[in-house]
């Protein structure tokens, strides 16, 4: 046994039938009256209470989300990073310059059904633009509402992620 | 038609209608009480979002399963398919007929209806719908006939998961049928009678027949979980190798008539079970239920209610706690256990109660059963040694199987011949 494998001694002549099953049926007796640990999820998003923590972790990916600068425009400057990054391929990016020669998309989408909330976008994005959430609540009554638009994009209010920070591995 | 026959025909077919509702809506509800119990035994809330608490579940259940698709397998059996539910569905149903579920109740009625005519009745009504006196034997025979639904759904499916299914429920159905006939055999020792207002009879004068048969309840009840295909012999449709057993094909309300199949013989097993040695509908520690009156219906009623429900509460409580049989471990079990210890408690109880009667001249019921109880709680205690040190039950951790493991070298022998 090289590696560590622990070999359990099965009792041979004293196992019993009647006691284990009795001592299964008083356990399962007492669990009647316990608390259920259910979370009672359209009332009850999250808790934190005796019976532990239950929320969402900053960290989760989730459907993404445009920051927009103070005049409520994307901070987006189109520089084609997070389509040239996207494993998935679902970001499609077309360019655009105004008269002063600032960059902008011309045309933003998600295909959020192609993502596969890697979160390279939102790590490689030079202006904080493109955030994936913290989110998960995304039905949809049809199909093209899966892919999101730049005005779409932008109206989500849903937190941001906190991606994985290599400097602060434990994420404290 | 005398005006005394339509009387009893009218009070049958009240009888009839009022066991086949509360039957029917006993079954909804434990449905419902299962998926409760579970879910508590599992620290979870269970159903609670149809109706106030979860209390129209059933009713939702049922729309659902009647508003389903109706699959057929392409190479069905078509008419045994359709047949099968129906072979299971209405033996489950009919074992409810005999049961006498409350004490008798004093009907007196003369009245005259316009088109049917004059309608006499008077006397003792049994709360059953057909007191017979075959009693238990009746249950026995038609509750024997639900497997013939269960092997007739394998068989038709042309699914080799249902036809398994079939084939284990048919083989152990059979075998535990045989203990559950001989495990009964001691109260018509004791009774000597086997309809069901005697043996309550007889308890209501001595003791409850879990106590001075305690070998034979204890058989009766582990019959009774193999009877009606419950965890932890519910291997007819051991989901983890089956998919779903003899069922898998069912869809829609022919798979709810097998599901209420099941639901009823739980039923009836649990009210046979209390009337056989819970006292039936007897109230305990009192001899006022056994005048008749209304009063007194209604009480002994309440009290088989409770007892069926405590008795279902604890069917469940088993399913949701030991896990399932291995099918030779069940086999073994059966036939290596249940039946002789059956066939010896039938000797055990016809001695001993030959001995009470003859020898020490007992002659009061009560002082037989104490003595009974006496002997049986030594036996029991005994049995509980013997069983839970694995000395009788086949199977992995038995000493013959440990012996065999044993005997066997621990490491491979090398061969000699090679060698040499």
């Amino acid at each position: 046994m090289a590696i560590g494998v622990k070999v359990m001694r099965r009792p041979e002549r004293e196992n019993s039938y009647l006691r284990a099953a009795l001592k299964g049926m008083a356990l399962t007796f007492r669990h009647m009256f316990r608390e259920p640990w259910t979370m009672e999820y359209p009332e009850e998003r999250s808790h934190d209470d005796a019976r532990g923590t239950w929320a969402i972790a900053p960290r989760w990916r989730g459907t993404h989300r445009m920051l927009t600068d103070e005049q409520g425009r994307a901070k987006c400057v189109a520089c084609g990073l997070c389509p040239q990054i996207c494993p998935a391929n679902c970001i499609k990016l077309v360019p655009g310059e105004d008269e002063e020669g600032n960059r902008y998309p011309l045309i933003y989408e998600i295909d959020e059904f192609r993502c596969v909330f890697c979160g390279y976008c939102q790590e490689v994005c030079p202006e904080e633009a493109i955030h994936v959430g913290v989110h998960y609540e995304n039905a949809e009554f049809s199909r093209d509402r899966f892919v999101y638009d730049l005005e779409r994009l932008c109206s989500q209010t849903h937190a941001v992620s906190t991606l994985w920070d290599p400097t602060d591995a434990a994420g404290e | 038609m005398t005006p005394e026959l339509k009387g009893f025909l009218l009070v049958s077919v009240v009888k009839m209608l009022v066991v086949f509702t509360i039957t029917m809506l006993g079954v909804a509800y434990m449905t419902f009480m299962e998926r409760k119990v579970s879910a508590w035994m599992q620290n979870r809330l269970g159903p609670n979002r149809v109706g106030p608490g979860g209390w129209f579940q059933p009713v939702a259940d049922g729309i659902k399963n009647l508003l389903k698709e109706e699959t057929l397998p392409r190479s069905a059996s078509l008419g045994l398919f359709f047949l099968a539910p129906c072979m299971s569905f209405i033996p489950a149903l009919c074992v409810g007929a005999v049961i006498p579920w409350a004490a008798p109740l004093p009907i007196r009625f003369d009245f005259t209806l316009p088109v049917l005519g004059r309608f006499v009745h008077s006397g003792l009504v049994p709360m059953a719908v057909a007191d017979v006196s075959v009693g238990f034997l009746f249950v026995l025979a038609i509750s024997s006939l639900g497997v013939y639904g269960i092997a007739l759904a394998g068989w038709s499916s042309n699914s080799k998961y249902a036809l398994l299914g079939g084939l284990r429920a048919a083989a152990q159905m059979i075998s535990y049928e045989v203990a559950m006939g001989m495990s009964l055999v001691p109260i018509i020792l004791l009774t000597g009678n086997v309809s069901f207002s005697s043996i309550i009879g007889a308890q209501q004068d001595g003791l409850w027949y879990a106590l001075p048969l305690m070998v034979s309840a204890f058989v009766f009840l582990v019959a009774g979980f193999a009877e009606t295909n419950r965890a932890p012999f519910d291997l007819p449709e051991a989901e983890s190798e089956l998919v779903a057993g003899y069922h898998t094909e069912y869809s829609a309300f022919k798979f709810s008539m097998f599901f209420i199949a099941e639901y009823a013989n739980v039923l009836t097993f649990s009210a046979m079970f209390a009337t056989l040695f819970l006292g039936g509908w007897d109230v305990p520690f009192t001899h006022w239920d056994e005048t008749p009156g209304l009063l007194q219906t209604v009480a002994t009623g309440v009290v088989m209610a409770l007892k069926c429900t405590a008795l279902i509460f604890f069917v469940m409580w088993i399913r949701w706690t030991l896990p399932r049989f291995r099918y030779d471990q069940l086999m073994a079990l059966g036939w290596k256990f249940m039946l002789p210890l059956a066939l010896v408690n039938i000797m055990g109880v016809a001695i001993a109660s030959w001995v009470a009667r003859e020898v020490l001249h007992l002659g009061s019921p009560l002082a037989q059963a104490l003595l009974l109880t006496a002997l049986s709680a030594a036996v029991t205690a005994l049995l509980f040694v013997v069983v839970d040190r694995g000395l009788l039950i086949g199977g992995v951790g038995s000493l013959d199987f440990m012996a065999s493991r044993r005997a066997r070298p621990a490491r491979p022998v090398p061969i000699s011949r090679e060698a040499a």
